[in-house]
């Protein structure tokens, strides 16, 4: 029963983002390459000049560094997006789920199709910035693939939590606090741009604790081929942990509002 | 805040005609957003993080630049750019997505248009709204670079004015823009022209970095607009400043001269 | 109320020569010549479509005209517009309040767009609120109340700048009927203090209750003028008489009543007798020998004048 109720939650949200995929499709590919050749060779430039910077960079050039970084916080803004106005839409205004679960009240299906989507979502967030980094010769390699796969972990370790929250919300105005508050910030400290070791020592905890900075990790030692599997084991744990804590949450958040 | 924002409206109604009635639009902005005004504070945040993460990170990998044979901080060089950055983002977004809603979904216009108030009137009014917040963002910046040390001139005072013909600019364009926004879809088109240029208008490095390709550069109007507030930042007078002036005021005028004569014909049907 | 009125006494608040409104290639308004006075209530009557609306619009002075001469106050829309609307209310046939606002602070920025000073705003917004009952919900949301509620608080806004004239695009659809008639009453006061009333309405009782002219529109064009009870008088006859009756004695009534029945319509469920004496034309029915299964006798009213004019079919 659970499936097809799954599946059609799933098809409803990829027929809304059907009718505009041309330039969501085209967009999603081309604004990571622009802003890879902006920050990453121009800034690399820079950044490569300075004698040392090598070396806190773990020996890889700037361009090699950020971009296999910007898959984990792609995966990061499209699955914190994709979990708070979508999910209030079809809670609130479009009352998809509630529509959907009317005839078998089914939250599960709705959490189960949700996740589907976000998937989906997060393939199609990843090839954009895959493609870049397929296209530069430095960062080009085997690995670049298995990094794209493993960006999509990253963006659901956001998404399954924030729909949790967003089940319990009324209206949208806690949503760009969120992004503002803890989206932002992880994008600009959470490891991406420079080395979480330029923190204070302090908040470098922080960014441990974050879903974000293993996803930028693992993404980066899988493309550039430096795999430690004691390091990897560390970082699946954390991000799946964030998932499951997020489906648990869901489950019962979606549960509550929709058979209220 | 909200506090400048009713003072500056009670100032208003002293001007003449056309600009009163205009005001009256910014009023009815200070109405809804008394309401919501954490989230225009909580946006002050935002110019924090971007400065702190600048210097945090990208001053120790990459020290110095250099500008005109002058050599400068990096996080020195980049914290203008990023005022005249958010100047723009605040400014489009003012007057995109936000004037959309009000002219498709709320018909807050064809409300306003049965008084008094006439379309240039309510475009006008929209702008200076947008204006109003931007100013209120650009000195929080100010303030932000300031606390941070990033900031070596007093001139730098002049980046806020800067930062108000960025707004005046961007929001006039992105307004007449809007009037030919079909549907909610055709905004994913506004990251498409915004980002590129938050990369390429020697935001992040100068602009002898682009060697040959530095003619596409210039024609960006956000690169006029660093080149202001960074020129007001480093006290770095030129007659060059006439000609980003110029470039952001032509600006201006085209995009009031369009959003004026389209919003006419949208609303007066 | 307004102290100095640019308008003479006699000259027209409105008036409309050969006025036309196009919409591409589709007239909606097809050539109207009015003229509305001062302190009268003047009713626009028509089916769905017929350019009520469209011919509002061009009235508040934001629609521009196509075609013809269109004066108010003595004022061209087309280049007075804003000294016009300042003493204009106007109540659109869709409320259009201001969703990001509360019910009182629609009021008051409604009454700074016409300048009024913030705290003559707040008076008249909470004279107003009482007058259409909301007081109670001033700081509620608009979006959370009922059909009703908005648009009585509508109706309040269009009344912020104590307009000389007030248009009312189908002021009382969505009333209940107790609001209904403090409206009417209201709208009854303002007319004793001189302000000039223009309302289109689908409800006859309203306009026969209102209005002392009014005109019926059909596609685009007048098809009757007068006072309520003038077209009566001259579009109908005094009674109708109204039967139900058997299928076979159906046919052949008008034989019957001869000069009695000035017309006689057939409709699927029953026989409308047009006449100026209802009773003598049943007694005639029953000594002919047809004995209806109901009959009744009233009044005509507006009602039976706009169907005659406008046909009882469904227009586009
Ligand atoms: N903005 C517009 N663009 C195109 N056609 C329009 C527009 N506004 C009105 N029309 C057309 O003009 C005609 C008259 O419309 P109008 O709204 O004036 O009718 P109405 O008499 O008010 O009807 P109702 O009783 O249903 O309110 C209709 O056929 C309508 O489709
Ligand atoms: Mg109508």
């Amino acid at each position: 029963m659970s499936t097809p109720l799954a599946i059609r939650v799933w098809e409803g949200q990829l027929m809304t983002v059907w009718r505009a995929w041309r330039t969501a499709v085209a967009l999603s590919l081309t604004q990571p390459i622009i802003f890879l050749l902006g920050m990453g060779l121009g800034v690399g430039a820079l950044v490569d000049d300075r004698v040392g910077s090598a070396t806190s960079l773990g020996g890889l050039s700037y361009l090699q560094y950020l971009a296999p970084a910007l898959l984990a916080t792609t995966a990061m803004t499209a699955g914190s997006f994709e979990a708070t106005y979508p999910v209030l839409d079809g809670f609130k205004w479009r009352r998809t789920f509630e529509g959907v679960s009317a005839t078998p009240v089914d939250p599960r299906g709705v959490v189960h199709g949700l996740m589907l989507w976000w998937t989906t979502r997060l393939v199609i967030g990843s090839l954009g910035v895959g493609l870049a980094l397929m296209v530069i010769p430095s960062t080009r390699g085997w690995g670049v693939p298995v990094a794209m796969l493993a960006s999509i972990p990253t963006g659901l370790a956001f998404a399954a939590p924030l729909a949790s929250w967003t089940a319990t919300r009324e209206d949208e105005t806690s949503f760009p606090p969120i992004q503002r508050f803890v989206i932002t910030p992880l994008f600009l400290f959470g490891g991406a741009f420079y080395p979480i070791e330029s923190l204070p020592a302090a908040l470098r905890p922080v960014a441990w604790a974050t879903p974000l900075w293993h996803g930028v990790q693992l993404c980066r030692d899988l493309s550039v081929g430096a795999l430690v599997a004691s390091d990897t084991i560390v970082h699946l744990t954390v991000i799946s942990a964030w998932i499951g804590a997020g489906y648990v949450a869901c489950r019962i958040a979606f549960d509550r509002r929709i058979r209220r | 805040m909200s506090q400048t924002v009713s003072t500056l409206t009670r100032v208003l109604p002293a001007l003449p005609g056309t600009l009163r009635r205009s005001s009256r639009m910014v009023e009815r902005s200070v109405m809804v957003y008394r309401r919501t005004w954490m989230i225009i504070v909580s946006g002050f945040f935002e110019p924090l993080f971007y400065l702190l993460s600048i210097r945090i990170g990208f001053g120790a990998l990459i020290g110095d630049v250099t500008v005109d044979g002058v050599s400068i901080g990096y996080a020195e060089f980049v914290a203008p750019a990023l005022m005249a950055s958010a100047a723009m983002n605040g400014a489009v977004y003012d007057s995109t997505m936000n004037i959309f809603y009000k002219l498709k979904h709320a018909k807050l216009y064809d409300t306003v248009l049965a008084t008094p108030l006439g379309p240039t009137e309510v475009a006008a009014g929209e702008i200076m709204w947008a204006l109003l917040r931007g100013f209120l963002y650009s000195v929080a910046f100010l303030v932000c670079i300031t606390a941070l040390g990033m900031a070596s001139s007093p001139w730098i005072l002049l980046a806020v004015p800067a930062c108000l013909l960025i707004g005046f600019a961007f929001a006039a364009m992105g307004m007449a823009i809007t009037t030919y926004m079909r549907g909610w879809n055709d905004f994913e088109f506004i990251p498409a022209a915004t980002l590129p240029m938050f990369v390429f208008s020697a935001t992040f490095y100068p602009l002898s970095a682009y060697g040959d390709w530095a003619w596409i550069v210039q024609v960006s109007p956000l690169y006029h607009g660093v080149a202001l507030v960074r020129a007001a930042a480093l006290g770095d007078a030129g007659w060059g400043i006439v000609g980003h002036v110029a470039y952001l005021l032509v600006m201006a005028a085209i995009g009031i001269r369009i959003a004026g004569v389209r919003l006419s014909t949208l609303l007066r049907t | 109320m307004p102290e100095a009125p640019a308008v003479t006494p006699d000259e027209p608040v409105i008036a409309a020569v050969g006025l036309r409104k196009r919409f591409g290639t589709f007239e909606a308004v097809r050539g109207l010549d009015f003229t509305v006075t001062r302190g009268e209530c003047f009713g626009f009557l028509g089916p769905n479509g017929a350019g009520k609306s469209s011919l509002m619009r061009m009235i508040s002075s934001v629609s521009p005209t196509s075609d013809g001469r269109l004066r108010i106050f003595g004022l061209d829309p087309a280049t007075d517009g804003p000294a016009i609307r300042a003493r204009m209310g106007v109540v659109p046939q869709t409320d259009n309040l201001d969703q990001e606002l509360t019910v009182e602070e629609n009021l008051i920025i409604y009454g700074r767009y016409f300048d009024l000073p913030r705290s003559e705003c707040r008076a008249r917004a909470r004279e107003l609120l009482d007058f259409v009952k909301l007081a109670d919900r001033a700081g509620s949301r608009v979006e959370p109340l009922s059909g009703g509620m908005k648009r009585r608080l509508t109706i309040a806004r269009s009344l912020i700048n104590r307009p000389e004239l007030l248009l009312l695009d189908e002021p009382t659809t969505g009333l209940d009927p107790q609001a209904r008639h403090v409206l009417w009453e209201r709208l009854y006061q303002l007319k004793e203090q001189g302000v000039t009333l223009v309302l289109t309405t689908h409800y006859m009782d309203e306009a026969e209750q209102l209005c002392d002219r009014l005109v019926v529109m059909d596609h685009g064009v007048i098809v009757a003028e007068g006072s309520p009870r003038g077209l009566i008088d001259e579009h109908a006859t005094r009674e109708v008489l109204e039967l139900r009756l058997a299928a076979s004695d159906r046919t052949g009534i008008a034989g019957h009543l001869g000069d009695l029945a000035v017309r006689v319509e057939d409709l699927p469920d029953r026989v409308l007798v047009y006449t100026p004496d209802g009773d003598a034309a049943l007694a005639i029915l029953r000594a002919a020998g047809i004995h209806p299964v109901g009959s009744l006798v009233r009044r005509s009213s507006l009602e039976d004048v706009f169907l005659r004019l406008t046909g009882r079919t469904l227009t586009d």
